[in-house]
C-alpha cells in the first residue's frame, strides 16, 4: 500500500544550522493532517521542502510513490501536489476570475498555447465558474485581486491552490489573521473544497485543528514527535511536555 | 617581456578604475536594490567638475572637491527623485536613473559643449612613473621616472634597446584605487556605520526595524557611491579623455562587471573588474588573428577562408566585444556570477 | 428535452474600435497629404509595431529590456539583404513579403539570444539585454560584409515583379503596405493577450514565484514571450528597411533601444493601446520636435523623469483615469482645475523653455547671431533683459502652478473618494 505523501529521514541545513533533523511522515490518501508545533519548529520549512521551493540536504520525499525531492515546484505541481502560502501570494493586477483561470490552465492541458482564445476554452471557463462558487467569490468575479478584503484574498489563495485539481493539498496557515467568525466559515470552506483530497495544513488555532483533522503531526525542533489521532496526541506525554514544559518546570511553576 | 609587464600594469590600472566605478554601483545596488543606470553619468560629471575646478584652484584641490560635489549631487537626486519612486518598485527606480542619464548628458553638453575638453593631469604626473629598459646585452633594468634619450638608443647598431615607459597617471590611478579599496574595507568592517551598511546589504528591512534611519543611510550610501564615481571621473578624465561620450563608453562595461562578478558582491566586482581590465588591455595590443595563427602553425588555408572576415579579425579588433562575450559565457555556465551570493 | 439557450450578445464595441482603427489607417494620408506627413505616417506605422512588440516584454511580462533594437535592427539588415537578392535575381520573393523575412530573423535571433537572456529576471535581465545589445552593436562595426560598415547597406525597393501594378516606388504605396502590416500585427498582438500564454505571462509579471506553483515553468513562459516579441520586432525592422531603403548600424544601437523604452513607457505600458500613443509621439518628437528646438533631448529626458515619478502608467493611464471620472459624471467638477493647471504650467514652461533655448543658442548657434525665436517672440540671448524676463516668467509660473496643483490635488481627492463610495454602493446594491 503506497502512501499519498511520504517523508523518509528528511534533513535540511541552512549553513551550519540543522533546521529539519530527520522527519519521517507517511500520509495515506484522503487523510486530513494538521501540522502543529511551537514557533520556529520548522513547519513552514517542511512545506517548502515538500513543495519544491528548496531541496532537502538529505532524505527522500515521495509523492504517490515517486521521489519529488529536488524537483522544481512546477514539476511537483504537475505531479499532483499544490500548496497555499501563509502570506497571500496571488496575482494582484488580475481579476478574481483571471486568477483562478490561470490556475486551471495547466491541468486542463493548455500549457503554453497561444493559438487559442481564452474566451473559447469552455472547460477552463466552466471550471473557473465552479471554483468561484465554491469559494463564494462569484459576486467579485471581475474585481482586481488587489482590491479584495483580506479574508477574500485568503479565499482566493485557497481557490488558486485547489484549482489545478491536485490530489495532495498543502495549506500553510490558511486562517492566519482572521477573526473568529471568518475562521469558522473558512473551516467549512476548506472542508468542502478538499473532499476526497489528501490535506496537510499548518495551523496554530487548536479549534481549527481538532475540528478539521483526522490526524495530527506535532513538529518540534525539526522532528515529528507524534503523528496520531487528535485524542492520542492530546494525551501524548511528549507533546504535553513540548507545549507545556517538563515536569521539572511544572513543579517549579507549582512552587510559585 | 617588458611588453607583458607594462601591459599587465596598464590592464590592472584600467581594471582598478573599473572597480572604483563598479564598487559604488554594487554598494548602491546591494543596499537599495537600485541599479544606478546613471552611475557612468556621475563619472562623467566628476571629470567635468574636475576639469573646471582644476582651472580655478588647481588639480589637487579639485581631486578632493569634485568628488564631494558629485556626491552631494547624487545625494540630492536620491532625496528628491529616487525616494519618490522607491515605493513603486525596482523597475521604476531603474527607469528614473535611466532618464537621469539622458538629462545629465544633455546638461553636460549644454554647459561644456559637445567636443572633448583638454583636462591635463598635474605637472608631477605628466611623465612616466618608471621605465623598463630592455637592453640586448645588459638585460632588463628599471629606472624611476622617464629614461633620458641616450639610454634608449645605442650607438652600436648591433645592440637593441627598447624603452617601455609606464605612465605616472596610470600609477596614480592604481594608487588611488587601492587606497579607496582599503578605506572602503576599513569603513565597512571597522566602523559602526560600516556594520549597519553590511547588515543592510543583505537584510535592509531588518536593519530598519532595528531602528536605524535607513532612508538617511540610503541617501548617504547613494551619495558615497556617486562620489566614488566622481573620484574615478577626475582621475579617468585626466588620464584618458574628457568628452560627452565617456559615460557611454565605460557605462555598459561596468554593468557587465557587476553582473559577471555577481550582483551584490564587492569581491566579485573586484575580480571581474581586474579580469576584464587585464584581458581587454592585452587584447587591444595584440594583432593576432586566426590567419596569423594559421601562418605561424604552418597550416594551409583555402583562398575562401583567407578572405573570410572572421578569419581576418585580429584580437585587437575583437577587443571591444570581449567584456560582452564574457557576460554571455558567464550567464551560460555560471549564471550566479563569479562570486555571486544574492539572487535578484 | 428543451434546448438550453445561452445569451451571447454581439460585442459591438469591439467591432467599432477595430473598424475605426482600420479607417484611420486608410484615410490618414488622404487627410494629411503633404510629403512630410506621408513619411511620418509610414514611420508611425513601423513604430507602432515596434513599440507594441516591446510592450509584450515590458507591460505584459514585466521584463525591462534595454536591447530591443537588436531584434528590430537585425530584422532590418536581413530584410535589406533579401531585398538586394530579389533585385539581383537570386531570390524570388515578392517585396510585400520581405517584412516577414525580417520577422523570421527577429524570431531566430530571439530564439538564440533569448535562451541566455531569459535565464534571469528583473534587474539582471535588464543588464543582460544591455550587454547583448552592446555586443551586437560592437559586432556591427566588425563584420562589414553583413553590416555594411560605416555606410550601411542600401537597397532599392522597386524590385522583382510588380504586385498588381504596385511597384513600391512612391511613398504612398509603401505607406499602405505598412498600414496593412500594422493592422494585422496589432490585431495579432492583441489576440496574443487573450490567449493562455498571454494571460500566464501577465501572471508571471505579477507574481513569478506563484506561477511556478500552479504548474508553469516561469523561465519557459518568458522565453516564449521573448521569441514572439522578437518576431514582431523583426517585422517592424523589415518594414523599416523597405521604407528607408538603407540600413545603418544605428538601427541596433543603444539610442534606438532607449527610444523604444522611453516612448513605450511614456505612452503607457499598462494598457494595450499605450504603446500606440507612445509610437506616434516618438515619430512626432524625432521628426518635428528635433527641428523645432535643439534642446529636445533634454525636454524628453525631463518629461520622462516626471512621468516615472508622477504618472508611471503613462499617458494611457492618465486617459483611463479621466475616462473613469467621466464615466461617473464628475468631469465637470474638475475641468476648471485642469484649466488652471494647464495655464499656469504653460506660463512656467514658457519661462523655463525660453531660458533653455537661450542657453542652447549660446552654446551651439552663436555664429548665427544673438537672437533666437521662441514662441513668436524674439529673445536676445546676450541681453540681461531677456534673461531676467524669462526667469521672472518662469518663477511666477512656478508659484502659480504650485497653487493650482494643490487645488487640483484637493479636487481630485474629493472626486476619487466620491467614486469609491459610488462603487461600493453599486456593489452592495446587487
Amino acid at each position: 500500500m503506497s502512501y499519498a505523501l511520504e517523508l523518509r529521514d528528511v534533513r535540511k541545513n541552512f549553513g551550519k544550522t540543522e533546521i529539519i533533523r530527520g522527519v519521517n511522515l507517511a500520509v495515506h490518501a484522503g487523510e486530513r493532517v494538521a501540522v502543529i508545533g511551537p514557533n520556529g519548529a520548522g513547519k513552514s520549512t517542511l512545506f517548502n521542502l515538500i513543495s519544491g521551493r528548496f531541496g532537502p540536504s538529505s532524505g527522500d520525499i515521495l509523492l504517490a510513490g515517486q521521489t519529488i525531492q529536488n524537483k522544481t515546484p512546477y514539476e511537483i505541481n504537475r505531479m499532483g501536489l499544490s500548496r497555499s502560502f501563509q502570506i497571500t501570494n496571488i496575482f494582484p493586477k488580475l481579476s478574481v476570475f483571471e486568477n483562478l483561470r490561470c490556475a486551471v490552465l495547466w491541468s486542463l492541458g493548455y500549457k503554453y498555447s497561444f493559438w487559442k482564445f481564452l474566451s473559447g476554452l469552455k472547460d477552463a471557463n466552466e471550471r473557473t465558474d465552479e471554483l468561484l462558487e465554491m469559494i463564494h467569490l462569484d459576486k467579485k468575479r471581475d474585481v482586481l485581486a488587489v482590491n479584495l478584503t483580506y479574508a477574500e484574498q485568503r479565499a482566493l489563495e485557497i481557490g488558486v491552490t485547489i484549482a489545478g485539481g491536485a490530489d495532495v493539498i498543502l495549506l500553510d496557515e490558511p486562517t492566519a489573521g482572521m477573526s473568529k467568525s471568518e475562521t469558522s466559515r473558512f473551516i467549512q470552506l476548506i472542508k468542502d473544497v478538499t473532499v476526497g483530497k489528501t490535506l496537510l495544513t499548518v495551523e496554530h488555532d487548536m479549534g481549527v485543528v481538532f475540528g478539521l483533522a483526522d490526524k495530527i503531526a506535532v513538529v518540534v525542533y525539526g522532528e515529528v514527535i507524534a503523528f496520531d489521532t487528535p485524542e492520542a496526541v492530546r494525551a501524548n506525554a511528549k507533546v504535553q511536555e513540548a507545549y507545556l514544559g517538563s515536569p521539572v518546570a511544572d513543579s517549579q511553576a507549582g512552587v510559585h | 617581456m617588458e611588453f607583458f609587464i607594462i601591459s599587465m600594469l596598464n590592464g590592472l590600472s584600467y581594471g582598478l578604475l573599473l572597480f572604483m566605478l563598479s564598487s559604488g554601483l554594487t554598494l548602491i545596488f546591494s543596499m537599495m536594490g537600485v541599479l544606478n543606470f546613471a552611475h557612468a553619468s556621475f563619472y562623467m560629471v566628476g571629470a567635468y567638475f574636475g576639469y573646471t575646478l582644476s582651472q580655478w584652484v588647481g588639480f589637487w584641490p579639485a581631486l578632493v572637491i569634485a568628488p564631494l560635489l558629485v556626491g552631494a549631487c547624487g545625494a540630492l537626486f536620491e532625496r528628491l527623485t529616487l525616494r519618490k519612486v522607491h515605493p513603486f518598485g525596482h523597475v521604476p527606480e531603474l527607469l528614473v536613473t535611466f532618464g537621469l542619464s539622458y538629462v545629465v548628458l544633455e546638461l553636460v553638453q549644454l554647459v561644456w559643449g559637445r567636443t572633448a575638453v583638454d583636462f591635463p593631469p598635474p605637472e608631477i604626473l605628466r611623465s612616466s612613473a618608471f621605465t623598463l629598459i630592455n637592453h640586448s646585452t645588459h638585460g632588463l633594468s628599471l629606472i624611476w621616472g622617464a629614461a633620458p634619450a641616450d639610454m634608449c638608443s645605442a650607438a652600436d647598431a648591433t645592440i637593441r634597446v627598447v624603452c617601455s615607459p609606464f605612465p605616472a597617471t596610470r600609477g596614480f590611478m592604481m594608487l588611488v584605487a587601492l587606497l579607496m579599496l582599503v578605506s572602503l574595507w576599513l569603513l565597512l568592517t571597522r566602523t559602526r556605520i560600516g556594520l549597519v551598511i553590511q547588515a543592510a546589504l543583505t537584510h535592509p528591512e531588518m536593519v530598519e526595524s532595528l531602528g536605524h534611519n535607513v532612508p538617511r543611510v540610503f541617501m548617504l550610501v547613494f551619495g558615497a557611491g556617486t562620489g566614488l564615481a566622481g573620484l574615478a571621473g577626475v582621475i579617468g578624465g585626466s588620464t584618458f579623455v574628457t568628452e560627452p561620450a565617456m559615460a557611454a563608453t565605460v557605462g555598459s562595461v561596468i554593468f557587465v562587471v557587476v553582473v559577471v562578478g555577481g550582483m551584490g558582491s564587492l569581491s566579485g566586482a573586484f575580480l571581474a573588474s581586474v579580469l576584464i581590465g587585464v584581458i581587454q588591455t592585452f587584447a587591444v595590443a595584440i594583432d593576432y588573428s586566426f590567419l596569423t595563427l594559421a601562418k605561424d602553425m604552418g597550416w594551409a588555408l583555402s583562398a575562401a577562408t583567407q578572405e573570410n572576415s572572421f578569419a581576418k579579425l585580429t584580437l585587437s579588433q575583437v577587443a571591444p566585444i570581449l567584456p560582452y562575450l564574457f557576460l554571455v559565457l558567464i550567464l551560460i555556465f555560471r549564471p550566479k556570477g563569479l562570486l555571486g551570493t544574492r539572487e535578484t | 428535452m428543451a434546448a438550453v439557450y445561452k445569451f451571447k450578445p454581439y460585442n459591438v464595441g469591439r467591432w467599432v474600435i477595430w473598424s475605426l482603427f482600420a479607417l484611420v489607417l486608410v484615410v490618414s494620408p488622404l487627410v494629411f497629404t503633404s510629403n512630410l506627413s506621408t513619411t511620418m505616417l509610414a514611420q508611425m506605422g513601423i513604430a507602432i509595431i515596434a513599440c507594441l512588440s516591446y510592450n509584450i516584454l515590458l507591460g505584459q511580462g514585466g521584463m525591462l529590456s534595454f536591447g530591443h533594437a537588436v531584434y528590430t535592427g537585425l530584422g532590418s539588415y536581413m530584410a535589406i539583404h533579401a531585398l538586394n537578392s530579389v533585385s539581383g535575381g537570386q531570390l524570388n520573393i515578392p517585396v510585400s513579403l520581405l517584412p516577414i523575412v525580417g520577422g523570421l530573423t527577429g524570431m531566430g535571433f530571439a530564439i538564440l539570444l533569448g535562451w541566455v537572456t531569459t535565464r534571469k529576471s528583473g534587474t539582471t535581465f535588464a543588464m543582460i539585454t544591455l550587454g547583448v545589445a552592446e555586443l551586437v552593436f560592437a559586432m556591427s562595426l566588425m563584420f562589414s560584409e553583413f553590416f555594411g560598415g560605416e555606410a550601411g547597406v542600401s537597397g532599392n525597393r522597386v524590385a522583382g515583379q510588380p504586385f498588381f501594378g504596385i511597384t513600391y516606388g512612391p511613398q504612398i504605396q509603401v505607406y499602405y503596405l505598412i498600414a496593412a502590416y500594422t493592422f494585422v500585427c496589432v490585431a495579432l498582438m492583441y489576440a496574443f493577450t487573450q490567449t493562455p500564454l498571454g494571460r500566464i505571462l501577465n501572471a508571471v509579471r505579477d507574481n513569478p514565484e506563484r506561477v511556478e506553483f500552479i504548474g508553469y515553468n516561469t523561465q519557459r513562459v518568458r522565453y516564449m514571450a521573448f521569441i514572439i516579441s522578437g518576431f514582431f520586432a523583426g517585422i517592424a525592422g523589415g518594414l523599416g528597411a523597405l521604407n528607408f531603403e538603407i540600413v545603418t548600424a544605428e538601427v541596433v544601437g543603444a539610442g534606438r533601444s532607449g527610444a523604444y523604452l522611453l516612448f513605450t513607457f511614456l505612452g503607457g505600458a499598462t494598457f494595450f493601446f499605450g504603446p500606440i500613443i507612445g509610437a506616434v509621439l516618438m515619430i512626432i518628437a524625432f521628426v518635428l520636435l528635433s527641428e523645432l528646438t535643439k534642446a529636445w533631448l533634454l525636454y524628453l529626458g525631463l518629461v520622462f523623469l516626471f512621468m516615472v515619478m508622477y504618472a508611471p502608467g503613462g499617458i494611457a493611464s492618465l486617459i483611463m483615469m479621466n475616462l473613469r471620472v467621466a464615466k461617473f459624471g464628475k468631469l465637470r467638477q474638475i475641468w476648471t482645475s485642469y484649466l488652471g493647471l494647464g495655464l499656469t504650467a504653460t506660463v512656467m514652461l514658457a519661462g523655463a523653455g525660453a531660458m533653455i533655448e537661450m542657453v542652447y543658442h549660446l552654446q551651439l548657434n552663436s555664429a548665427l547671431g544673438d537672437t533666437v525665436k521662441f514662441m513668436g517672440a524674439t529673445l536676445n540671448a546676450k541681453s540681461l533683459d531677456s534673461w531676467f524676463g524669462s526667469a521672472f516668467v518662469m518663477l511666477t509660473g512656478l508659484g502659480l502652478f504650485e497653487l493650482a496643483r494643490r487645488q487640483f490635488a484637493r479636487d481630485w481627492g474629493v472626486i476619487q473618494t466620491d467614486i469609491e463610495k459610488e462603487i461600493k454602493r453599486r456593489e452592495t446594491a446587487l
